[in-house]
């Protein structure tokens, strides 16, 4: 029981540290990211995308935390 | 020496050492000296065993598979410091994060073992941090021991600079230093996310300075566009 509590804990600290307050923008990079491999994959030019995809992700983000009053 | 990533962990570090220093400071005022400096050792010790662990543990990935683990998770970490930096800084300005912690004052007569866990917990947790950004870094450019060097001499530097007068260290505007780490942490991730997907950078190695161009000149857009959002947000209530 303490391991699973110590287990569970230790996760959700890792979660809450790597992915913070708003996983979509994790989710949104990890969608790029796929996307920029398949680019490669095609044999087409994929270095634009991964920038355009992260402030993509942030701005979202804080245009949707201001609406929330932050 | 990897000069580069040597100067980026001294810096990512920077922020969490000063985080640190505060934390200790803090409760070596208020509360115990002694507690204060057995807490930070113990938190220190914490933070080496964390880094040797966590680079034992990314020692048998290949360099391309390590690199986009690395770059997606300084994506996912550097976006969290890189939007607080943008927000907190079009809110309250450049100069916030200048300042004290709040310590309690609750001083027993013993050794004050509340005083040496707030410092051990401020060092542990902060620590942890810079634990994650030293092997991330140390690992993606192979140059392991650059990054420990960069952000050991970020701890003695800020450290001692700490210890002989707070005053300078609370100075420095945190939140200022958060959003220029946060888009260096996104550039690092971008650039080492996209060569462990073997995606070709214009200029090759230069691209990690208009990548980082790209990103400080869209943060500070980004402030603009921001306050604007808060203004209509305001006008429309």
């Amino acid at each position: 029981m303490v391991v699973w509590r110590s287990t569970k804990a230790i996760v959700l600290f890792l979660v809450d540290y790597i992915f913070g307050d708003d996983w979509t923008v994790a989710a949104l990079i990890a969608l790029g990211l796929l996307a920029a491999w398949r680019l490669v994959d095609a044999g087409a030019a994929a270095w634009w995308l991964v920038p355009l995809v992260v402030l993509a992700a942030n701005i979202q983000s804080l245009r949707r935390t201001v609406r929330k009053g932050g | 020496m990897n000069w580069g990533v040597l100067v980026s962990t001294f810096l990512a570090a920077s922020i969490e050492v000063i985080e640190m220093v505060a934390i200790v400071v803090a409760v070596g005022v208020t509360r115990s000296w002694r507690a204060a400096r057995v807490g930070a050792v113990g938190g220190l010790v914490v933070l080496i065993v964390t880094v040797a662990a966590l680079g034992a543990a990314l020692q048998g990935l290949s360099l391309e598979t390590l690199r986009l683990v690395v770059g997606a998770l300084l994506l996912a970490f550097g976006s969290q410091w890189y939007r607080k930096g943008i927000l907190i800084v079009s809110r309250d300005g450049w100069a916030t994060g200048v300042g004290d912690e709040d310590v309690d004052d609750d001083v027993p007569d013993g050794f004050d073992w509340t005083g040496a866990f707030l410092a051990f917990k401020g060092v542990s947790l902060e620590g942890l941090e810079v634990a994650v950004i030293v092997v991330a870094f140390g690992a993606a450019a192979d140059a392991i021991g650059s990054a420990i060097v960069g952000a050991a001499a970020s701890v003695v530097v800020i450290g001692a600079l700490g210890a002989a007068t707070y005053r300078y260290v609370a100075a420095i505007p945190r939140r200022a230093l958060q959003l220029f780490v946060g888009a260096m942490l996104i550039t690092f991730g971008t650039f080492w996310a996209g060569q462990g997907l073997k995606v070709e950078w214009p200029g090759d190695d230069f691209a990690l300075v208009w990548l980082g161009a790209l990103y400080v000149a869209a943060a500070l857009l980004l402030m603009r566009v921001v306050s604007g959002w808060r203004h209509n947000a305001a006008v429309a209530a």
